[in-house]
């Protein structure tokens, strides 16, 4: 053992002197960014005299932390994020003497509801998906465990499949939406989190919490790998209805017959207008540490939020992405390098 | 009936042997038998396995070598690329490749006119869609190689979109396209045309094998070359430093340690480190080659040391047993003559156990090649899209590698990126098979030449 490891330590050392200064750069993050990111990095890389890019996904959690590890050729430049940083994060970052971060809001995500092509197609409210998936609902003015079986037993307007919902994991940045929008929304709707609060002594924020809890008896799935797992799922189980992201589904629309909510079809118009409820801000950040030191980042910033890439006419917006209505006050944000202040 | 037993009676020839078998001696051939049936059905089992396996990768995935081309003439118009007809690179390069999509679109406007094709109500700019979004990045890239030809007509093959070559490997038909946001029928009609054209062709696909990383708006530019020379990096990193350590490690354990208990806890903890899952490689090569020792993200040099990790036990296991396989009378013959300890073995034993470490070493980096978790963690799983540069520079490069390339392209959403998996599995089964074909011709060719 020893031996070996004075080995490969004369390795490394030999090894280390013969490295050289980053050129390229390197972006960690979010799953949900990660195509738009590689779409700029791409586009960056022919356009540009830099270097493309290096693209990893991760989740927005990971991508933040290994953003906060410090500042150095070593750490990442960008994490891309589908959800807002945490305060616990800049706590990690300032620790680690990563200070000025930047937050670069550049458009808008939608989250949808749907079902194999071939099924029937749904009509849903926030609190049909309440009454369908929660761990207890309403009956009667009184909370009871989940009862119901079908989707006609939720809403008579609803085709009379079988309740099995497929919705993304903890660990994505799209379950927080979802618990958000949808479940609490719901719980609210149904009349259950007043109920909750009662039943936990009048704490409101434990009673939100309890609208979350989701029913256990395996007709909802949590789905800890992405959205195509989602969809091998939905193949096997065609009366299933799953949860993905609109530029998902705008990829597989051959496969895919998308739920209404609140009688809005998702699109990204309807995203951009916010008529339709479920949608979420994506966002990068930027260590301003970086900015000058690593070659390239200023321009790949101003490439992302520039019209070209970002704009409602873009790529990006082609593949799915809503563009965001502030892409003018973003696009000033970037070019003056504008740390964010602190959170409120 | 009775015939027969008469016949019987009257010559007593027995058809089979005049041994009676004990209930003992059945029940053990009877044993026998069972235990034969079991071996037939788990090697059946496993086969239809495999073939499973094999048939569906190769289904999926064959179609990946082939890609469909469109040939299209286009005018690379001054008034667009060269403003004010300097010729200047500098200025011509400022035209970005949203700049050179307009050229496509024009060029299939004069084919509409040229030669008649095309279909009613449909519009140039929906059949310039039906070119991989790498076409204006290909012509930009053409014009500042060749700024000269600025003016003049060239002929460019394009790659399709996927969802057109798609339609020509079955995957996209005119009722999907009635419902599918990224094509139509008029572009599948259109594509038809152009095909009876000559225009459009599927053909074999190098690019699959040489080209990068392509991002999710275009999969049919995607491609294994990062991938393939990232692999290749990092296989030659694990060959140089697996190798020497490994074989120095066995030779001195196997020849000149003396026999007490730290040799054997150092020989216990080998076998152990076999066993250890390469998650931990990765883990500990994060903590010690990037955190510690400051060593690039993404690099092959990381890759290959981790993975040399995870190598070191294989190899010296088979080392050491082709080592304790030369027979102890070659070493004594060797001594009995003069030589040293240490020219005894490398004079002697080691050229007749090298066979065998050849093909441990083999087996060991084939293992190595297919290996994902630990460079999960050394941020391999990335969309590399830069090819590494030669070496030693390119160690430090970032690159992703064959397994990786499998599970990245697993997680987008295009389907034609389906096929593209399926495709790199075959090209990292068929690398896995010549090593392995390697190690067998080795042990064949060289093995017990005494």
């Amino acid at each position: 053992m020893s031996f070996k490891l004075t080995a490969s330590a004369v390795a490394i050392v030999a090894a280390a002197s013969a490295a050289d200064a980053r050129d390229q750069l390197q972006i960690k993050g979010s799953s949900t960014v990660l195509p738009y990111a590689t779409i700029v990095a791409e586009a960056f890389g022919e356009n540009f005299d830099f270097p493309t890019p290096v693209v990893e996904g991760g989740g927005s959690g990971a991508g933040r932390k290994a953003m906060c590890e410090g500042v150095g050729e070593n750490t990442i430049d960008i994490a891309n994020s589908s959800s807002r940083i945490k305060p616990s994060d800049i706590e990690l970052c300032a620790s680690n003497g990563v200070n000025e971060i930047m937050e670069v809001r550049f458009g808008y995500d939608g989250i949808v509801f749907a079902s194999d092509i071939n099924g029937p197609s749904f009509a849903f409210t926030p609190a049909d998906w309440f009454n369908a998936i929660a761990k207890e609902i309403v009956v009667d003015g009184k909370l009871v465990a989940n009862p119901n079986a079908k989707w006609s037993d939720v809403n008579a307007d609803l085709a009379a499949n079988d309740i099995l919902a497929f919705i993304p994991g903890t660990k994505h940045g799209t379950r927080e939406v979802f618990d958000k929008k949808v479940l609490e929304a719901g719980c609210k709707a149904t009349g259950a989190l007043d109920l909750l609060i009662d039943a936990n002594g009048g704490d409101k924020k434990a009673g939100k919490k309890a609208c979350h809890a989701l029913r256990t008896d395996g007709l909802s799935v949590d789905i800890d790998g992405d959205y195509t797992e989602t969809l091998a799922r939905l193949d096997a189980n065609p009366q299933a209805i799953g949860v993905f992201g609109l530029s998902f589904y705008q990829n597989n629309t051959d496969k895919l017959i998308v739920a209404t909510m609140d009688n809005v079809t998702p699109s990204t118009e309807t995203v951009a207008s916010g008529e339709y409820p479920v949608s979420r801000p994506l966002f990068f950040y930027v260590k301003n540490a970086h900015l000058g030191v690593i070659p390239g980042l200023q321009e790949y910033i101003e490439f992302f939020v520039s019209d070209d890439m970002a704009g409602p006419d873009g790529p990006l917006a082609e593949y799915g992405l809503v563009s965001d209505p502030e892409l003018a006050k973003t696009q000033d944000m970037v070019a003056n390098g504008t740390p964010m202040g602190p959170m409120n | 009936m009775t015939d027969v037993t008469s016949g019987a009676n009257m010559a007593p020839k027995p058809k089979t042997s005049l041994l009676v078998q004990d209930a003992r001696t059945k029940r053990r051939n009877a044993a026998e038998a069972r235990f034969r049936t079991y071996g037939v059905v788990a090697i059946t089992i496993a086969m239809l396995a495999l073939v499973g396996l094999l048939s569906s990768i190769l289904y999926n995935g064959s179609s990946a070598f082939r890609q469909t081309f469109i040939t299209l003439d286009v005018y690379l118009d001054p008034a667009k690329l060269d403003k004010d007809g300097s010729g200047d690179i500098a200025k011509i390069a400022k035209v970005t490749t949203f700049g050179y999509a307009p050229l496509i679109k024009k060029s299939f406007e004069a084919e509409f006119e040229k030669s008649g094709i095309g279909v009613d109500g449909m519009k140039s700019k929906d059949a310039a869609k039906m070119i991989s979004k790498e076409g204006p990045a290909e012509l930009r890239r053409f014009v500042l190689a060749h700024p000269h030809m600025i003016g003049e007509t060239v002929t460019f093959e394009f790659l399709a979109s996927g969802r057109i070559d798609g339609y020509y490997k079955g995957r996209v038909t005119m009722k999907s396209a009635e419902i599918d946001k990224n094509v139509s029928p008029q572009q599948l009609q259109l594509a038809d045309q152009l095909k009876a054209a000559g225009l459009l062709e599927t053909k074999w696909n190098w690019g699959f094998l040489t080209r990068a990383d392509a991002s999710e708006n275009r999969p049919e530019a995607a491609g294994l070359g990062v991938a393939i020379l990232g692999s290749f990096y990092m296989m030659i990193v694990v060959l140089c430093l697996a190798l020497p350590i490994g074989v120095a490690t066995s030779i001195y354990l196997e020849e000149f340690a003396p026999r007490n208990w730290i040799t054997d806890v150092i020989e216990v903890n080998i076998s152990n480190l076999a066993a250890v899952p390469s998650i931990v490689f990765g883990i500990l090569g994060l903590a010690i080659f990037i955190n510690f020792a400051g060593l690039p993200q993404s690099a092959p040099i990381v890759g290959g040391l981790v993975l040399t990790l995870m190598t070191l036990p294989t190899i010296i296991i088979a080392t050491r047993a082709s080592l304790k396989a030369v027979p102890p009378s070659i070493r004594d013959a060797a001594l009995g003559v003069g030589a040293s300890k240490m020219q005894a073995v490398f004079h002697h034993v080691l050229p007749l156990a090298a066979p065998g470490i050849l093909t441990g070493t083999i087996i060991g980096l084939a293992q190595a090649l297919g290996e994902t978790a630990p460079l999960l963690l050394i941020g391999m799983v990335a969309f590399v899209r830069e090819f590494p540069g030669a070496p030693p520079e390119g160690f430090f490069d970032p690159a992703a590698a064959l397994p990786v390339q499998v599970y990245n392209w697993t997680q987008r959403a295009d389907p034609a990126f389906v096929e593209r998996a399926s495709g790199a599995i075959i090209v990292l089964l068929v690398f896995l098979l010549c090593m392995n074909a390697i190690a067998i011709l080795l042990r064949r060719r060289f093995e017990r030449r005494w």
